[in-house]
């Protein structure tokens, strides 16, 4: 457990000395700022005391913004050779993976941690519903967990952080919009399988306050399931380099 | 620790990078990798290390099974790696601190440790450094330093001082032999002075297989026994010089060389030195000599015999 937090760190650390964190975050928070109190469907465009207009941007903008983040996670190791010192260290492939994991997870909820401010703001001048804001940044991290494991793998079956970073948004697409898009095109079993894997379906049901267990068995195989083809890539050395 | 191979096996496809080779190094023992490029050198070294997991054989460290224990045995190995695989981005003193803290280190001892690394490999007026920023020379110490910070009891170094300049190779050697002192140290190169100067035994692969194993001594032994001798007469008829050099009974064959009157080249019987009588001859027929150079077989000459073929 401490080796992973060594990993997490020194991974954390990598993204502000590349500064990718400063970047994203000023990206992030820029973006979402416009759009939440200034642009298009701003709050006081919705006139209610809720952060929905946050919400539903952050849906958006952390779908595009988590593969660039991922990509380099393994891709840029196996280009310079790094990641041969990295696994013959004293630790496993699976430190490695979860390690890499936590670190992107922790930059992503400190990027949500520095719109707290919009929660105190619109909290002051009208009626908060504070579940529905938990509830809501709770989706938002459920869903930036699952795009990270996604983007993680993407990263680790190419040397390339741009077919890292496409494979990522093309494998990301389907669960974000298309599997909703098809759920609307199919009645019975098909649309309900499609409504299922679709992420919009399980963002919104959180959103709206109501913690289900499907949804979270959803969130969280997404995460396990990308960690695990991560960490299956990385044994891809013993057949091949 | 030692190290035990047994029928170790790479395969990739249908091609064989280590072919069934066998071999031991003992504690404390430095042992020289030679081959040429391709022959499995790395490829073997990344199976120690327990990097790629083996087709066929196995490999026996400290006398448990890498296989088994690897996890264990990790701890007690040191890897440079080919063109020593750095950060660019991150300063020289947090890395050394994160290898530290991953290999195991406690924390107090952390810092303690990485200061005296950095004082050994003379990386001081660069701890602050971007890794990026230094030189190959510099970076080489700090790969160095990351392999040796936990202190390890087996070294393995592929290729240290390729790119180095001939300072820089020098001060490297000096390192490796410093710190690989007591250690089971493997060291792969091409450079072939640079296993005589640094390593106990030599081990030459091609192809994926074991072609030599054992000391610079055994293996000129064992690749021909003849000493050559060149020697510079003067004052003397050339004709009359070559008969009677080939006449002496230490002397197999006698050559001129590069079409020069006065210079010789005498091959000797296995075995035998013709030094003493070659100087005789010449106080007998009041020759001077003026020149006598021994040439022992090249290690060069030993290698390129094993690996051309």
């Amino acid at each position: 457990m401490h080796t992973i937090w060594i990993l997490t760190k020194r991974e954390l650390g990598a993204f502000f000395d590349s500064l990718i964190a400063y970047v994203m975050l000023i990206l992030f928070l820029g973006i979402s700022g416009l759009f939440t109190w200034l642009y298009g469907t701003d709050v006081f465009l919705i006139g209610q005391a809720s952060l929905g207009a946050f919400f539903s941007i952050a849906y958006w903008t952390l779908f595009f913004f988590i593969p660039a983040l991922t990509m380099r996670l393994l891709a840029e190791e196996v280009r310079s050779g790094t990641i041969e010192l990295l696994l013959t260290r004293a630790v496993t492939d699976r430190e490695v993976v979860i390690g890499k994991f936590l670190s992107t997870f922790i930059l992503i909820t400190v990027a949500l941690a520095f719109t707290i401010p919009y929660v105190i703001t619109i909290g002051s001048i009208g009626n908060l519903d504070v579940g529905a804001v938990i509830c809501g940044y709770l989706g938002l991290l459920l869903m930036s967990g699952a795009y990270i494991s996604i983007g993680m793998w993407a990263s680790s079956i190419t040397r390339n952080q741009i077919v890292a970073y496409l494979s990522a948004l093309f494998i990301g697409i389907f669960f974000h919009l298309l599997f909703g898009m098809l759920a609307s095109s199919f009645t019975g079993f098909m649309g309900q399988l499609f409504n299922s894997l679709s992420m919009r379906e399980h963002f919104d049901s959180i959103s709206r306050g109501v913690l289900d267990s499907g949804d979270l068995v959803y969130f969280l195989s997404l995460v396990v399931l990308g960690l695990f083809l991560s960490e299956v890539s990385l044994a891809r050395r013993n057949i091949n380099v | 620790m030692d190290i035990r191979i047994e029928n170790l096996t790479k395969k990739y496809g249908g091609q064989r990078a280590v072919d069934q080779i066998s071999f031991e190094v003992k504690t404390g023992e430095i042992v020289g990798f030679l081959g040429p490029n391709g022959a499995g050198k790395t490829t073997t070294m990344r199976m120690i290390t327990s990097f790629i997991t083996p087709t066929e054989g196995s490999i026996s460290i400290g006398g448990k099974l890498l296989e088994d224990h690897a996890d264990e045995i990790k701890k007690h190995i040191g890897y440079l790696p080919e063109n020593n695989p750095l950060y660019p981005d991150i300063p020289v003193i947090d890395y050394l601190e994160y290898v530290a803290g991953l290999q195991g280190i406690p924390k107090d001892e952390i810092f303690p440790r990485v200061i005296e690394m950095i004082r050994i490999t003379g990386l001081n007026p660069e701890k602050h450094k971007k890794i990026g920023e230094l030189s190959k020379g510099f970076r080489q110490r700090v790969g160095l330093a990351q392999a040796m910070i936990h202190d390890p009891e087996i070294l393995l170094m592929d290729e240290p001082t390729s790119g180095l300049d001939p300072n820089q190779i020098v001060e490297i050697r000096q390192l490796i032999r410093e710190l690989g002192r007591h250690k089971t140290v493997i060291l792969s190169t091409h450079i072939l002075p640079e296993v005589e100067a640094t390593c106990d035994r030599i081990l030459i692969i091609n192809r994926g297989k074991i072609v030599a194993d054992g000391t610079s001594e055994l293996l000129r032994k064992q690749a021909s026994g003849a000493e050559i001798l060149r020697v510079r007469i003067e004052d003397g008829e050339p004709n009359a010089i070559f008969k009677a050099l080939q006449g002496l009974a230490s002397t197999s064959q006698v050559g001129f060389v590069d079409g020069q009157k006065d210079r010789f080249e005498i091959q000797c019987h296995a075995g035998s030195n013709a030094a003493r009588e070659v100087f005789q001859l010449c106080v007998q027929q009041k020759w001077i000599l003026t020149e006598m150079i021994p040439f022992e077989t090249k290690l060069e000459d030993i290698f390129r015999k094993l690996t051309t073929n």
